[in-house]
């Protein structure tokens, strides 16, 4: 199954990939009316310190904690990808303390939310590799 | 009258040519060959036409035949004045002509068989041939209304500007016996008024005739320079004259390699040949890129005692060859062929880039 | 305090309604033109260090950002231009030689521009390069001048050692320490890939690039960086590096904080010390110097390599290649006076030099007229901006050509001529690690790949439309160019005819 992977080497701390994805997220066409005058909440974030960076999204475990810790059953492994349920989700944040990558985090209306692989976007296809600028997120199959 | 060569014009032209080759060394007349080239009349408009023809000469065989254009007596003496100084000339004479009004603007044709002053020769440390090749080079280039238009052994070229039946009827080679003829029509896309870029070019024994225009020229131009030929007609024929005579007088190449020189294989081609072939091929393509010549062009080359007729790789240009009996012809259509010989056993059309040569059977001598 | 005299050159635009501060731009500007207001909830910027790299415009998600000339003039005046203007200010400033990077920009004619290439019609057909073979293979090195045979009359194949390209483009030099392991990465998996050859420059050859040695040409400038016998020995041929196109008379620059790690290894020289390349190379004063030293290359190497000699193209660039044409050199690269160069004295790259169009053309016809043509192979750079000018230059008479800025720029570069800054914002000029990252070789190498596949196709279509299916006939067919606009005199040294003869 292909994944987002990240390579730490190229990986310039731009933070275009959070903003990627929060547009394709939006549903939107038009990235200024998507985003403007917004806080975003993207489901990739970039973490760093100095001159490392590095950008954490859901890695789709293959037995994922989150799945075994969700209480209501709204987490759950579809085509091997780890989704969430909005109407299921009570916003207990037991998988968000679970989560050992911090992968997921509340949105802004309440239930939880992570990286789906742009699945359901418009984008089809992760935004945030599509978008990164040096190549240091790739989605592909390992 | 726009000459060729003069402030660098460049005359492009298609054209026809034909040729007979006899391989038992008998002498036809020069009606054959008058007679194919004349069904090819529309490939030409009348602007330049001519023969080579080999064994013509028996009685001075041993001789270089000079056919010379004078453009008026000045020039004519300026060019006796030199040649006195290089050649012991045992015989000159007018060309002998036959009058025609399709043939005008005729000037002094004049014939001398000739041989180096021998102790010029010695002076200069050359060989025969050499010396010659450099003084038809230098009255070329340097005496002004002079032009030395044959000047091989045994043979001789025969041109004009008109149709070539008309030039061949001008020259009376009806008249002439040779065991090998070569002939041309021109289809200029300029009026070329001048003589002397009619084809077929030749140096020594070497006469080209040639349908075709390469785009290669000025490559090929100002790499045969460095040698020290100069190419004063600006034509294909003349350039690819030179190369011949540098590739296989000077360098010692078989015409076969020359062939692999002029047309050489593409480099794929090359890639599947075996080893040793493949090895030759690369190599001469290598040491003489400037020599290869693209562009569609179908040559009959003639020499002493042979004749070789090649087409560019990607044969761009019609040639067809014929055999009847110990006869070979060539010509830029069937049609010029089978109006002199109806029925050949064998007709045939080479490949893009193969040298098709015949040579006198051993034995055969050029005098029969 | 002292007068600011150094205006800012730029400005920067922002669209305020396309901006959404996602501080792209911020994170991205190696020059600190950018930053996030937290009071006025904005994005702001400090136009007095920008140098218009483009890598905030371009990253810039909504395209909310533009670089703009300062509209700030001077009053004008057609003989004191605001550049030669500030240039004196800022020797009034500092007393020091003005550095300048890459390329003369100066309006100087461009001959390439004056150049149109011929097409064949009616009387000679064109060829399809989609359907026909067309040819680009070339090689460089010298012709043997004797035919020799065997026993049996075959001839003997011996050459002497040639460089075979599968395209007449490889990459110029440009040195470890002026552009970064990155940037050479890039450069070096192009030319293996392509079946090309890139050059080191005078900086010597990292270890980890040994393994691309079939396709790099090894430099020996005057500094000798970096010369030693692996070194020699892991090239596919050397080259002499006497003169550049950008800095005629001058050696190489490279300043002592750019010297560290690496780099310095690489070059055989102490960290923090200048590498300043003198200007002769001390044991070449003359032609038979020169000679010598070619030899001594081959003879270190075995005469198992071709031995390039690169020249500066300079006023008797004629007499001096048809020295080098006899000092035993196989192939002779003339560097035209636009070529690119990572610092040079900005007096020295504007005035000094010669067009390579004319050095090319000069030193083409003064070889045959010597007849000695056939004895080197030619390679023209220093500013070839197209495959249109790569067949300019053939058609002129060279056997191939370098390409330096134009490499550059697949990789990203914007010709924002700060590298002697060493903060290239794209990751090409600069050893800072933070800013090299920026410049991911397997994109890097796959842009030049595309750029020198997609000229090569183009001069295959302009070599068919000319009736021309190999390209050794093309070189020096000099009656497949017309000039246009050209005076008599400049017609007559480039040996070419007028548009309409």
């Amino acid at each position: 199954m292909k994944r987002v992977y990240v390579n730490e080497k190229w990986c310039l701390g731009c933070h275009l990939c959070e903003y990627n994805c929060a547009f394709a997220e939006s549903g939107l066409s038009d990235m200024v009316k998507a985003l403007k005058g917004r806080a975003i909440r993207p489901r990739i974030r970039v973490e760093e310190r100095g001159n490392v960076h590095y950008a954490v999204s859901c890695r789709h475990c293959g037995d994922p904690v989150c799945v075994k810790g969700c209480l209501t059953g709204a987490l759950a492994v579809k085509d091997g990808a780890v989704t969430v349920d909005r109407k299921r989700c009570v916003g207990c944040l037991t998988c968000v303390a679970l989560c050992p990558y911090g992968a997921i985090s509340p949105s802004e209306d309440g239930p939880m939310q992570k990286c789906e692989l742009c699945l359901e976007t418009a984008a089809g296809t992760p935004a945030c590799a599509a978008g990164c600028p040096n190549g240091a997120i790739v989605y592909e199959e390992r | 009258m726009l000459r060729e060569g003069e402030n660098g014009n460049r005359i492009p032209s298609g054209c026809a040519i034909s040729g007979i080759f006899s391989r038992d060394g008998e002498r036809i007349s020069g009606e054959k060959v008058m007679r194919s080239i004349e069904l090819m009349h529309d490939r030409s408009n009348g602007l330049g036409g001519g023969f080579a023809g080999y064994g013509i000469y028996p009685e001075y065989r041993e001789l270089y035949a000079l056919h010379i254009f004078y453009n008026d007596r000045a020039a004519k003496d300026d060019c006796e004045k030199f040649l006195e100084e290089h050649f012991d000339i045992a015989d000159q004479a007018k060309m002998p002509v036959q009058r025609n009004p399709r043939i005008t603007d005729v000037p002094l044709i004049w014939r001398y068989f000739v041989e180096p002053l021998h102790t010029k020769l010695a002076e200069s440390q050359l060989d025969a041939d050499e010396y010659v090749a450099r003084c038809v080079i230098r009255v070329n280039s340097e005496l002004a209304g002079a032009y030395i238009f044959s000047s091989g052994k045994d043979m001789g070229v025969f041109k004009a500007v008109g149709f070539p039946e008309d030039v061949g009827r001008f020259y009376g080679l009806e008249g002439y016996s040779g065991y090998c003829w070569t002939a041309h029509g021109r289809y200029p896309t300029n009026t070329p008024g001048w003589w002397g870029g009619a084809h077929p070019f030749a140096l020594l024994d070497f006469s080209v005739v040639h349908n075709g225009e390469i785009s290669s020229y000025d490559a090929n131009r100002r790499t045969i320079e460095m040698y020290g030929y100069k190419c004063g007609l600006l034509t294909d024929t003349e350039v690819m004259t030179y190369i011949v005579d540098y590739l296989v007088r000077r360098k010692g190449l078989t015409l076969t390699e020359m062939a692999s020189v002029m047309a050489a294989p593409f480099w794929s081609t090359i890639e599947g040949m075996p080893e040793d072939e493949r090895e030759r091929h690369a190599y001469l393509r290598r040491v003489f890129p400037g020599l290869l010549v693209t562009g569609p062009f179908s040559i009959l080359l003639g020499f002493s005692g042979g004749i070789m007729a090649l087409n560019d790789r990607l044969k761009l240009r019609s040639l067809v060859a014929a055999e009847k009996g110990r006869t070979v012809y060539f010509a830029s259509e069937e049609s010029a062929i089978r109006v002199v010989e109806p029925s050949p056993d064998r007709v045939w059309s080479p490949g893009g880039g193969e040298p098709v040569i015949f040579t006198l059977d051993k034995g055969a001598s050029s005098c029969r | 305090m002292p007068i600011n005299y150094i205006l800012p050159e730029f400005e920067v635009r922002r669209d305020y309604d396309r901006c959404i501060c996602c501080r792209v731009c911020e994170r991205q500007c190696a020059n600190l033109v950018h930053r996030y207001d937290e009071d006025a909830g904005k994005m702001l910027s400090d136009e007095s260090k920008c140098v218009d790299c483009q890598r905030c415009v371009t990253l810039c998600p909504t395209r909310a950002l533009k670089i703009l000339k300062n509209e700030n003039s001077f009053r004008e005046n057609g003989n004191w231009s605001a550049r030669t203007m500030t240039e004196i200010y800022r020797q009034a400033d500092t007393g020091g030689v003005l550095l300048s990077s890459m390329g003369n920009p100066s309006e100087m004619p461009v001959y390439w521009d004056r150049i149109l290439i011929n097409a064949s019609q009616v009387t000679n057909p064109s060829i399809d390069p989609l359907r026909e073979p067309m040819e680009t293979r070339t090689y460089l090195g010298a012709h043997p001048s004797e035919m020799r045979r065997d026993a049996e009359g075959r001839l003997i194949t011996s050459l002497p050692p040639h460089l075979e390209l599968d395209v007449p483009i490889m990459f110029s030099a440009m040195s470890y320490g002026s552009i970064s392991y990155n940037a050479h990465e890039s450069l070096a998996r192009a030319a293996a890939e392509l079946g090309t050859f890139y050059n080191t420059g005078e900086g010597g050859l990292h270890e980890d690039f040994y393994k691309y040695g079939p396709n790099t040409i090894v430099q020996v400038a005057s500094g000798r960086f970096g010369v030693h016998k692996a070194y020699l020995e892991a090239g596919a041929a050397i080259e002499i590096k006497m003169g550049q196109g950008a800095k005629p008379g001058i050696g190489g620059h490279l300043p002592g904080k750019k010297i560290v790690g690496d780099i310095s290894r690489t070059r055989m020289i102490p960290e923090g010390s200048d590498a300043i390349s003198p200007a002769p190379h001390h044991d070449i004063y003359s032609i038979e110097d020169l000679r010598q030293l070619v030899y001594s290359l081959k003879a270190a190497t075995e005469y198992k390599k071709p031995v390039i000699v690169k020249i500066a193209a300079v006023h008797n660039i004629a007499a001096i290649a048809s020295g080098v044409a006899r000092s035993g050199a196989d192939i002779i690269a003339i560097d035209g006076f636009r070529g690119g160069t990572g610092a040079a004295p900005s007096r020295i790259r504007d005035n000094v030099g010669i067009p390579i169009e004319l050095a090319l053309a000069a030193v083409d016809q003064r070889l045959r007229d010597e007849g000695i043509r056939d004895r080197v192979s030619l390679v023209a750079g220093g500013s070839i901006r197209s495959s249109a000018d790569a067949v300019k230059a053939i058609a002129l008479g060279a056997d191939a050509v370098y390409i330096g800025t134009a490499a550059l720029l697949a990789l990203g570069c914007h010709l924002c001529r700060s590298c002697h800054a060493g903060k290239c914002n794209w990751g090409i000029a600069t050893q800072e690690p933070e800013l090299a990252k920026r410049l991911n070789p397997d994109i890097g190498y796959a842009r030049l790949v595309n750029l020198v596949t997609a000229w090569n196709r183009e001069i295959k279509e302009m070599m068919g439309g000319m009736g021309i299916n190999s390209i050794e006939a093309l070189r020096g067919n000099r009656l497949m160019l017309r000039g246009v606009g050209l005076t008599e005199k400049e017609l007559e040294v480039l040996g070419i005819k007028h548009a309409g003869e």
